[in-house]
C-alpha cells in the first residue's frame, strides 16, 4: 500500500481545497483548466460536425451533400477520437501524478509546450479538413492521399500528446526522490502510469507511420504499402482509444472514492487488472484488421481471440471491483437491505454519479460486449465495415470515455477553479440525455449493421449508383431511430458544454463549498484518494455487484453465440 | 517537515513485499514489457507477415 507523506514538501506550491482536503499542485491547477477548457471547445466543435453526420445518414432528412459529408465526417473523427479525448486525457493525467502522491509536477513549462503542440497541430489538421484538402476520414487509408500540412498538423499533435507520457513518468522519479510517498503509488496513479505507459507505445507508432505518410504526400516517398500502413495505423489508432479506457476506469476508481469514501475490494487484484491492459488491449488492435488479407490466421488469433481476452479478463474485474467497493461502502453505511439498495439510494441526481455510473454499465453491456464479439474471427465477418463498427465504437468512447470525463468534469472543475458548478440544471439532465441518446445510437446503430447498412456511405439508397440495392424498410427504420438517439446525444454534450465553459469562464469563486457535498468529510477523500489498504472485503459481501457481473457474464455469453447462430444463417453450407 | 527529514518508518516496512508486489512497483519493468509486449506481438509480427507476401507481377 502507499503511504502518503503527511505534511508537504514545498507547500508554497501547493493549495488545499477546502471541501475534499486534496492537495494540488498549483501549476498543476492551471494545466487542467486550460486542458479542460481547450478539450471542451473540440468536443464543440466535434459534436458540431457529428450533427452534420448524424443528420446525414438519418435516411429522411439526408442533409450534406457528398464532399461535404465526408468532410464533415472526417473532421468528426479528428475532433472528438483525437483531440477532444486526449487534450482532456492529458489535463487530468497532471492531476492523477500529482495530487494522490501530493507530488509536484516534473517541468510544467514542458507541460505548457506540449499543450501549444497539441493546440497548433489541432488547429492545422482541422482547418486542412474544412478547407476539403484532407478529405481521408479519420482513418486516412492510402492511396487516400491528403494535403501534408494535414499530416504535419496530425504529427505536431501527436508529439505534444506524447510528451506528457515522459512527464509522468518524470514526476513519479521526482516524488520518489523527493519522498513524497513510499511503497506501492495509489492505484489512481498507477493507472496513470499505465496510461502513460500505454501513451508512448501509440504515438510513436504514429510517428512510425505518419512521417512516411507525410513524406509520400509531398512526393518524397514513391509509395506508401496500404497493407503495411493499416497494421501500423491500428497500432497507434486503436491504442489511442485504450489509453482512454485506461483513464475513464482510473475516473471510476477515483469518483468511487470521492463520492462514497468507496476503496476497491482488493487494490492488488485492480493493479493486477490495470497490468493485464498493460500487456495485452493494445494486441486488441488486430481486431480492425481481421477481414485484411496479408496476415496469418495465427496472427490474428492470437492476438484477438486469446492475448486480447486477458484485457477482457481486466475490465471483467474492474467491472466488479468499481460498483463492489461502492456497495461496500453503502452496506457499511446501513444500506443493506436487499440486494440493490446500496444502489437504489445513491445519488443519481447528482451528475458526477449519474455520468459515471451510466458510464459504467453502459461502456460494459453496449462497447465491452460489442467489442469482445466483434474481435472474433468469424463473427467479426457478419459485421465487418458495417455500422456495427461506428456503433460499437461510440459504445466506447462516447458512452464509455466521454460520459466518464463528463462526470469527472463535474468534480474537477469546481476542484481546480474554486467555482461553483454553473446551471446544474444542465449538468443533472446532461449525463442521462447524452447517455441514453449515445446508448440509443449504439445499440440501434449494431442494429442496422447486422442489417448490412454500411459503414462509411453517404447515401444508402444507392442513388444514380450503377449497382442498385435496396435495404429494407427496417434498416431504414432503424437507422432513422439511431440517429435521433445521436442528436438526442447531441443536446446532453451541449448541456454539459454550457455548463462547464460557464463554470470556467464565470463562476462564482466559492471559498468553500465549490464541490457538491460529499458523502465523507474533509481529509477522508483526501485518504481514500491516497490509497486503499489490505482486501476491505470479507466474504460475500458484496452480493449486488456480484449479480450485476453475472447479469453482465450471461448477457455476454448468450450474444456470443446467438452471433454464431447469425453466422450459420447468412452463410448457409448446403 | 524539512527537506531532508526521513519518513518515519511503520510497520508496514518491516513486513514482506511479495514478488509481485515489487514487479507492480518498478515503473521501469512495467515500461519496457509494456513496449515490447505489443511492439513484438502486434507491430514486428503484424508488419513482417505483411513483408513476406509475394508482389502481384505486371
Amino acid at each position: 500500500m502507499a503511504t502518503i507523506m503527511a505534511t508537504l514538501r514545498n507547500p508554497q506550491d501547493f493549495t488545499t481545497c477546502p471541501d475534499t482536503g486534496l492537495n494540488i499542485n498549483k501549476p498543476v491547477a492551471n494545466l487542467v483548466k486550460i486542458h479542460i477548457l481547450t478539450a471542451v471547445m473540440m468536443l464543440l466543435a466535434g459534436g458540431i460536425l457529428g450533427l452534420g453526420v448524424a443528420l446525414t445518414r438519418w435516411p429522411a432528412v439526408h442533409l450534406l451533400p457528398s464532399e461535404w459529408f465526408y468532410i464533415f465526417l472526417t473532421g468528426h473523427g479528428a475532433a472528438v477520437l483525437l483531440f477532444w479525448v486526449h487534450i482532456f486525457s492529458v489535463g487530468i493525467a497532471y492531476f492523477f501524478v500529482t495530487t494522490p502522491i501530493n507530488a509536484r509536477l516534473a517541468t510544467p513549462k514542458i507541460a505548457w509546450l506540449s499543450y501549444w503542440l497539441m493546440l497548433i497541430g489541432a488547429a492545422i489538421a482541422t482547418v486542412m479538413v474544412l478547407l476539403g484538402q484532407a478529405t481521408v476520414m479519420f482513418s486516412a487509408y492510402p492511396p487516400l492521399k491528403a494535403h501534408p500540412l494535414f499530416y504535419l498538423g496530425v504529427i505536431l499533435f501527436a508529439v505534444g500528446a506524447l510528451v506528457p507520457a515522459f512527464l509522468v513518468l518524470a514526476t513519479l522519479v521526482k516524488a520518489k526522490n523527493e519522498r513524497t510517498f513510499k511503497g506501492s503509488m495509489p492505484l489512481t496513479t498507477f493507472g496513470v502510469l499505465i496510461w502513460a505507459i500505454i501513451a508512448i507505445f501509440t504515438w510513436v507508432m504514429g510517428a512510425v507511420i505518419m512521417i512516411p505518410t507525410w513524406l509520400w504526400s509531398m512526393g518524397l516517398i514513391a509509395n506508401i504499402d496500404p497493407q503495411l500502413y493499416r497494421v501500423i495505423f491500428w497500432a497507434l489508432a486503436h491504442s489511442t482509444q485504450q489509453m482512454n479506457i485506461v483513464l475513464h476506469i482510473t475516473i471510476w476508481y477515483t469518483l468511487a472514492a470521492v463520492l462514497f469514501g468507496a476503496r476497491p475490494l482488493n487494490e492488488k487484484v485492480s493493479r493486477t487488472a490495470f497490468v493485464l491492459y498493460l500487456f495485452a488491449l493494445q494486441l486488441g488492435s488486430v481486431h480492425h484488421l481481421l477481414s485484411d488479407p496479408g496476415t496469418s490466421f495465427t496472427w490474428r488469433t492470437f492476438n484477438t481471440s486469446y492475448a486480447a481476452y486477458l484485457a477482457v479478463l481486466g475490465s471483467l474485474i474492474h467491472g466488479l471491483t468499481v460498483p463492489g467497493g461502492i456497495e461496500l461502502a453503502q452496506r457499511r453505511r446501513g444500506l443493506t437491505h436487499g440486494l440493490f439498495e446500496w444502489l437504489r439510494k445513491a445519488p443519481w441526481d447528482n451528475p458526477i454519479f449519474s455520468g459515471f455510473f451510466l458510464s459504467l454499465i453502459l461502456f460494459g453491456f453496449i462497447g465491452g460486449i460489442s467489442g469482445v464479439t466483434m474481435s472474433n474471427q468469424q463473427i467479426n465477418m457478419t459485421v465487418h465495415n458495417t455500422f456495427y463498427v461506428p456503433a460499437h465504437f461510440h459504445g466506447t468512447v462516447a458512452t464509455g470515455t466521454t460520459l466518464a470525463f463528463i462526470a469527472f468534469s463535474y468534480w474537477i472543475v469546481p476542484l481546480v477553479t474554486r467555482r461553483k458548478l454553473a446551471y446544474p440544471g444542465l449538468a443533472k439532465m446532461s449525463t442521462w440525455i447524452f447517455g441514453l441518446g449515445m446508448g440509443t445510437f449504439a445499440l440501434f446503430g449494431m442494429a442496422a449493421g447486422h442489417l448490412g447498412v454500411p459503414r462509411r456511405h453517404w447515401d444508402i439508397t444507392y442513388a444514380d449508383a450503377a449497382l442498385p440495392f435496396d435495404f429494407s424498410a427496417m434498416a431504414h427504420m432503424i437507422m432513422t431511430v439511431a440517429e435521433i438517439g445521436a442528436v438526442i446525444g447531441g443536446f446532453g454534450a451541449l448541456f454539459y458544454i454550457i455548463s462547464i465553459l460557464s463554470t470556467l469562464l464565470g463562476g462564482k469563486v466559492l471559498a468553500k463549498g465549490a464541490l457538491p457535498a460529499l458523502a465523507e468529510p474533509a481529509g477522508l477523500v483526501a485518504a481514500r484518494m491516497h490509497g486503499g489498504t489490505e482486501p476491505q472485503h470479507k466474504g460475500l459481501e458484496v452480493p449486488g455487484s456480484l449479480v450485476l457481473c453475472m447479469v453482465l457474464l450471461v448477457f455476454l455469453i448468450v450474444y456470443y453465440f446467438a452471433q454464431y447462430k447469425y453466422l450459420a444463417t447468412i452463410w448457409g453450407i448446403s | 517537515m524539512t527537506e531532508t527529514e526521513k519518513m518515519p518508518e511503520t510497520e508496514e516496512d518491516l513486513e514482506p513485499v511479495s514478488g509481485w508486489q515489487m514487479f507492480y512497483d518498478d515503473p521501469s519493468m512495467l515500461l519496457f514489457l509494456g513496449i515490447a509486449s505489443p511492439t513484438i506481438l502486434y507491430t514486428l509480427w503484424g508488419v513482417i507477415e505483411v513483408l513476406h507476401v509475394p508482389l502481384a507481377g505486371y
